[in-house]
């Protein structure tokens, strides 16, 4: 399967794997990664699944939809970087993605 | 639990099972007061999940009782409108007297701005900063508790906890803290004699003291150095030190009213829920590590807004169900977070579920609460300090309950600390 690794805010990193077609954020919901909580449980709706995407993937990842655009303008800290990671889907092309999480969700 | 409101319980159950549903109300005050509700919401997430009511003391009105509907109308706001001038986000129509600008009653795009500019206020880092007081002003509340007589908890902790918190937050003059639990009371009062303002005049007035306690304090602070207070930040913030008086007051009364009776309602609804789940709390007296899930799963066993409101402002079907432009439309949190479909043993505090903050008390959507994440590191101070001490809480009555569809929360609950 593919994996994607999490990198806390303190440095800590989690790879943990995913099934093509799944979000990151399920994944690190499913796999206890600390830093993404994931709320609304994926419907682009709460903003608690805020990671910030390496510059090599960010090219692969894909745009924010303007509903992730919108959620994304009331996170904290959001940066040039940042993604809603339940809008990211897990593809062979996207095995071994790197994400940074912020230093709370919100 | 004493004779009358158990009889309460009893009627109502009874007869949110035998009214025609055509006739089946749920948004009777009373009924929440008696905190008899449950059985109608039971029904109609069973047999009419989206549910019109022709004619009630609020005016027709549509009920979203499932959590998978109530996420579909919170997250379109687009056709679901929050809009103070459409009646807003209560059942009760918003009054067009003394209206004060609050986000919470807009819609995009003016909502968005005035959002992001309160939002970094109770964003994580801020809160940290704000944890330490906090904590020591829990601590000595705690430390000061009688032991072995009953007392108030809803009184002696829960107001006075969320007081002094809210006091924190805007570094508010201390000794004059109730006035904040006052004026948020008043703000979202109906007037009406044994209310909490008799007139309506008089509920003008003391808004009208707020505005200038306020005001006073916006001077000082803007000629001051920053600090790290709430309004100190919104005086000196660049997007915010040109607000109006008026958007500057509405926001602050957003904030005090928004974080001032759902804690405190969290507060005295944690305790409630352990004296009726007590295996769940020796639980977490046992795995202190727990408080993580369990103060989300308080929140949600509480569901201290009952529910919010939209108006259509396009026609939309849902579920079947064709509402139109103009309708009234609740979505009932008290009820989705019930619903078993999504929640396992809905009824039932558990302090360990696996995604326990999969629920809809703070709704979900551009209004989802600013202060969620606030309002549950008071709640876990709080459960902290209480567990370092062991503290061994009885209640000794059933708590009286706010008499509003509205509000979840409680007057009063007596209770001893046995050690
Ligand atoms: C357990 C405690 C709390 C509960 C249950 C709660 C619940 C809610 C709910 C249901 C909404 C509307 C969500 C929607 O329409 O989708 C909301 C919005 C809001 N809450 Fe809270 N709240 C709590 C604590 C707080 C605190 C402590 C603050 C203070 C900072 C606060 C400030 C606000 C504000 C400013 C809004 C408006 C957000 C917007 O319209 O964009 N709340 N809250």
């Amino acid at each position: 399967m593919p994996k994607v690794t999490f990198i806390e805010h303190n440095g800590t990193a989690h790879t943990v794997e995913a099934a093509n077609g799944e979000s990151l954020m399920r994944a690190a919901v499913d796999n206890n990664v600390p830093g993404i909580d994931g709320d609304c449980g994926g419907e682009c709706a709460c903003a608690t699944c805020h990671v910030y995407v390496e510059a090599d993937w960010w090219e692969k990842v894909g745009g924010r939809t303007e509903t992730e655009e919108t959620m994304l303008s009331f996170a904290a800290a959001t940066k040039d970087n940042s993604r809603l990671c339940c809008q990211i889907m897990m593809s062979d092309a996207l095995d071994g993605i790197v994400v940074h999480t912020p230093d709370g969700q919100h | 639990m004493n004779h009358i409101s158990m009889d309460a319980v009893r009627a109502a159950e009874a007869r949110a099972w035998s009214t025609p549903l055509a006739d089946l109300a749920p948004a009777d005050p009373q009924l929440f007061k008696d905190n008899a509700h449950w059985a109608y919401f039971e029904r109609l997430r069973k047999e009419d999940p989206i549910h019109f009511t022709r004619d009630s003391e609020f005016g027709p009105y549509w009920s979203i009782t499932k959590y998978k509907d109530i996420m579909a109308v919170d997250t379109n706001h687009k056709v679901f409108s929050s809009l103070s001038t459409l009646g807003g986000i209560a059942i009760r129509d918003q009054r067009a007297d003394f209206p004060l600008p609050m986000f919470i009653a807009m819609d995009p795009p003016i909502h968005d701005a005035q959002r992001k500019v309160v939002s970094p206020i109770v964003a994580p880092g801020n809160l940290a900063i704000l944890e330490h007081t906090i904590r020591e002003r829990a601590q000595t509340i705690l430390d000061g508790l009688p032991r072995g007589e009953a007392f108030d908890w809803v009184d002696r902790v829960s107001i006075e906890l969320t007081t002094q918190m809210l006091a924190t937050l805007f570094d508010f003059p201390f000794h004059d803290r109730r006035k904040l639990t006052r004026w948020s009371d008043v703000a979202t009062s109906v007037a009406g004699p044994g209310g909490v303002v008799e007139t309506e005049e008089q509920r003008q007035a003391e808004l009208r003291e707020c505005a200038g306690y306020f005001m006073t304090l916006w001077n000082q602070r803007v000629n001051a150095p920053p600090t790290t207070d709430l309004i100190s930040m919104l005086a000196h913030g660049e997007s915010t030190r040109n607000m109006t008086p008026q958007e500057f007051l509405g926001n602050l009364i957003l904030l005090i009213v928004g974080g001032n009776d759902t804690t405190r309602n969290s507060l005295t609804g944690g305790l409630y829920a352990f004296s009726k789940f007590p295996a769940q709390y020796q639980k977490l007296r046992a795995n202190h590590d727990l408080l993580d899930s369990t103060v989300p799963e308080i929140i949600r066993w509480q569901t201290p807004l009952a529910h919010m409101r939209r108006t259509a402002v396009s026609d939309i079907e849902l579920g079947g169900k064709h509402i139109k432009a103009g309708d009234k439309v609740i979505m009932w949190y008290v009820s989705g977070n019930r619903d078993e479909e999504v929640i396992e043993n809905p009824n039932e505090l558990v302090v360990d579920r696996a995604r326990p903050r999969q629920h809809l008390s703070f709704g979900f959507g551009v209004h989802r609460c600013v202060g969620n994440r606030l309002a549950e590191m008071q709640l876990r101070i709080v459960w902290e300090e209480i567990l370092k001490r062991d503290l061994d809480i009885e209640v000794l009555e059933e708590p009286e309950r706010v008499m509003s569809t509205f509000v979840r929360g409680y007057t009063s609950m007596p209770v001893r600390i046995r050690n």
